[in-house]
């Protein structure tokens, strides 16, 4: 596989110095290194600018509804285990709108990649505060910054057991790149964060701002570590670390109801079934 | 034909319900045909439940009003059903536990509790007790209330299936020796091989027949059924059963699990069915074919939780934002559900619309012999465009503009090309777009053109003695036993009925050609407001003249039924 077997002849509709453009580079190069066909591969987006991705990277792409990638790819994953599927979805579609999935999504388990491309912010609905945006931020909606305390998706991870949760940053695309095809290989749900500047509406979290801030995290870092995985996902503000935060393994979705046992459920022979078989149980 | 009502009340906990289905078993295994309600409180201790099973000798849809036969297990229950007896009947009480001391000619006083101490050593055996008094009451001979018993404890161990068996033994003599009342005999009969299926199991058998194999849900009253027999058949038919974190999560991993190629399914109730109304329409957006099934309950908002409804027809018709082809089937028996859950998938898969299935609590939970042989199926065809049909790595369009309105529909990663589905408007590869004329073509296309073939594949109205009607009688979905059962018993060839399966697209050539301008219209709704009556005039023309309605929460008992016609009819 080459970078061009996943170019998309579609028009792209994000700014010009947006930080989807690294994320979508570092999905491209991941699926490159994967070395998998375009057509197992399913990319599943809500609504907002980063779920727009699928539409620009050739593979198979489910761009549902604001907020519900997530029960979409967890369908469609059970449906063919054998399809690579991936969430691209933002910071408001998966922790605001579809908090809910994000939680039940890690308790899960299912086996599939979840890419939040975090930029701060509300893009497609013009700049309003989105539940990672720090406080002070002013907006047009919130004229005092955000009330409610920022949402913490890593450590939220880690407490709910996630086995891969990871911090990227859109402007270094190959470190991404490594972060998302490890999250492909781990088996059950992987969470990446990715930090991403807003070139429209957030003035605060900007190229210049993570350029002081970002470091990548010591290779003695032990993702094992449940303590240590906290407190590098607790960090915010002067020091940003980025990499494989923390990491553990425990069964998959597919392992624990079936789905793996089974020939993927989109090949079965529906003529097979007689439920004549069953009618002893009701007479 | 010889009938008896019979009905147990007791406090939630009791095992009111274990009774009920014993009692079906029993009276299924003497022979006799039966329908049963369940009568029950949104709660889990307490209160008071009750089940009544008609027993006859011969076919029945509906439910009596009074009973012939009322076992109260607690004293609650004896004051709430004593107003509900039918002339000369009986209400059977456990006099000394209950602590009721004076006489009543109306009461048959059996003492279950020390039977089922005295016989299976536990107050745990009251229940098998009270079902050998009734059987003994009814003079039907012990052997089938023993083989079911056996066959019902027989996962407990050969001490609880002997200890049960005995108690209702010593219950059934207890009855033959001290009560005589030759009008309430019943005849047994050689046991027919017939199934005893509710409206939620034969929906759920229907769907596993068409080779559902992803169902997920959210638990919600009275559609939770469907769940539990799809989950306890799940392993044997290589289904996955996922209980969703919602209800908009559940249908919207039915859509991604359809997409990526399987059949696939969820229920619920018009609450969750109210958080599914996005999902509905992006099912629609996007062509995925799905089933949702909507066992309605009592509303607005949470309702009367355990209790029955027609309110939703309305809100089906017009659920989710936009404007798109739908399909809503109404079934009225065990076995159009069966059936309408296989033509379900049909009709979704083949013209990549969403089909909901709307039933109650009456149909969910009511019990009634179906014959196996009376049951339809459907022969699978999955409308898919193989991989030699999708053409090459570049060529396929999910949503390619045809004549018919129909895109070729493949499954991705089983052809050549990739396929895009997006619930923003889309160019025929299925990326955004905002163009006006695609626009335009797209919605025709999940509008007109699909309406067009849905209202081609209609399931037809049942026409019951319409020839020389001069009333028709109207319903959908559960009503149909009810006034199957009243146009049987007052037997007047004015009075026909129509039953409809299937509600929307709205068979207006089909229901015209029957109702024409000859007879007056006269809808039956478990629901306040006529909605059926101001459906049939939208998409008719035909101006029902009077509309009964009943919107308790309870089900149409075929006496009430029948004093309404006649009223209304007059």
């Amino acid at each position: 596989m080459i970078l061009d077997d996943f170019k998309s002849g579609d028009e792209v509709a994000w700014c010009p110095g947006c930080g989807n453009f690294g994320i979508q580079n570092a999905v491209k190069k991941a699926l490159v290194k994967l070395g998998r066909r375009p057509q197992d591969i399913l990319l599943v987006s809500g609504i907002g600018q980063a779920a727009k991705l699928p539409h620009y990277i050739r593979s198979n792409g489910f761009n549902g509804l604001h907020g519900r990638a997530l029960p979409a790819a967890v369908g469609a994953k059970i449906a063919n285990r054998e399809l690579t599927v991936i969430v691209t979805t933002g910071d408001g579609d998966c922790y605001g709108e579809g908090g809910n999935h994000f939680l039940h999504n890690i308790r899960r388990n299912a086996d599939i990649t979840v890419i939040v491309h975090d930029n701060q912010i509300y893009g497609l609905t013009k700049g309003q505060a989105s539940p990672t945006t720090d406080r002070g931020m002013e907006t047009r909606v919130q004229t005092r910054g955000p009330l409610s305390e920022p949402l913490h998706p890593l450590e939220m991870a880690i407490a709910l057991g996630c086995g891969f949760v990871a911090r990227g940053y859109s402007a270094d695309s190959d470190h991404l790149a490594d972060l998302i095809l490890q999250g492909i290989t781990h088996k059950g749900f992987s969470f990446i964060d990715v930090l991403q500047p807003c070139v429209s509406f957030n003035k605060v979290n900007t190229y210049e701002w993570y350029a002081k801030r970002v470091y990548k995290l010591d290779p003695a870092h032990d993702p094992a570590d449940k303590a240590s995985a906290y407190q590098k996902a607790a960090e915010w503000g002067d020091h940003i670390p980025l990499g494989l935060i923390y990491k553990s393994e425990r069964p998959s979705y597919e392992e624990l109801s079936g789905v793996a046992a089974l020939p993927p459920l989109v090949d079965a022979d529906l003529n097979a079934v007689n439920v004549r078989t069953l009618f002893a149980d009701f007479q | 034909m010889t009938e008896l009502t019979i009905k147990v009340s007791g406090e939630a906990g009791l095992g009111v319900q274990t009774i009920g289905e014993v009692l079906c078993r029993i009276f299924k295994a003497a022979g006799l045909y039966l329908f049963s309600i369940q009568d029950y409180m949104s709660r889990v201790r307490g209160g008071n439940n009750f089940i009544q099973v008609r027993v006859a000798s011969e076919p029945v849809f509906s439910c009596r009003e009074r009973a012939h036969i009322t076992v109260a297990l607690d004293r609650p229950g004896v004051l709430l059903h004593q107003a509900r007896m039918e002339t000369g009947g009986v209400l059977v009480l456990d006099r000394s536990h209950l602590g009721f001391s004076g006489e009543n000619s109306a009461w048959f006083d059996a003492p279950l509790y020390a039977i089922a101490e005295n016989a299976g050593k536990s107050a745990r055996y009251v229940n098998s007790a009270a079902c050998g008094v009734i059987a003994g009451m009814v003079r039907l001979p012990f052997a089938p209330v023993k083989r079911v018993l056996e066959r019902a404890f027989a996962k407990k161990g050969a001490a609880v299936v002997e200890a049960n068996i005995a108690a209702a033994k010593e219950g059934h003599g207890y009855a033959m020796g001290n009560f005589h009342l030759p009008a309430l005999a019943l005849e047994p009969a050689p046991e027919r091989p017939d199934l005893l299926l509710n409206g939620n199991e034969a929906l759920a058998l229907g769907a596993i027949q068409a080779g559902c194999k992803f169902f997920s849900a959210y638990p919600m009253s009275p559609s939770t059924g469907v769940m539990e027999t799809m989950a306890h058949y799940a392993d044997n038919a290589g289904i996955i059963v996922e209980q969703a974190e919602d209800e908009i999560a559940a249908v919207n991993m039915v859509i991604g699990a359809s997409f990526a190629g399987v059949r696939a399914m969820t229920a619920t109730s018009g609450g969750g069915f109210a958080l599914m109304a996005e999902g509905l329409s992006l099912a629609a957006m996007t062509e995925t074919p799905i089933v949702m099934v909507d066992a309605q309950r009592p509303g607005p908002a949470t309702g009367f939780p355990t209790r029955t409804e027609q309110a939703d027809l309305n809100f089906l018709i017009h659920a989710g934002h936009g404007e798109f082809a739908r399909v809503i089937y109404s079934p009225g028996t065990a076995e159009e559900a069966f059936f309408l859950a296989q033509k379900a998938f049909e009709v979704a898969e083949k013209y990549q619309v969403p089909v909901m299935i709307m039933t109650d609590q009456t149909l969910a939970d009511s019990v009634r012999n179906v014959s196996a042989e009376s049951l339809d199926f459907i022969k699978i065809n999955r409308h898919l465009v193989s991989k030699e049909e999708s053409g090459s790595a570049s060529s396929y369009k999910r949503y390619q503009l045809t004549p018919s309105g129909i895109s070729p529909r493949a499954v991705p990663s089983r052809i050549a090309d990739v396929i895009y589905a997006d619930s923003d408007e889309h160019t025929e590869e299925g990326h955004i777009t905002e163009d006006g004329a695609m626009r335009t073509r797209m919605v025709e296309k999940r509008l007109s053109l699909k309406l067009s073939l849905l209202r081609k594949e209609i399931v037809p109205p049942e026409a019951y003695r319409t020839e020389n009607a001069k009333v028709l009688l109207v319903g959908f979905g559960s009503t149909y036993g009810a006034i199957l059962d009243a146009v049987n018993r007052l037997e007047n060839p004015g009075i026909g009925f129509i039953h409809l399966p299937q509600v929307w697209p709205f068979p207006a050539e089909a229901f015209t050609a029957l109702a024409g301008k000859k007879a007056r219209v006269i809808t039956v709704e478990n629901n306040a407001g006529a909605q059926l009556a101001g459906l049939i005039r939208r998409e008719t023309g035909v101006a029902p003249e009077a509309s009964i309605l009943k919107f308790d929460g309870r089900p149409f008992d075929v006496d009430f039924l029948e004093r309404e016609i006649k009223k209304a009819a007059k």
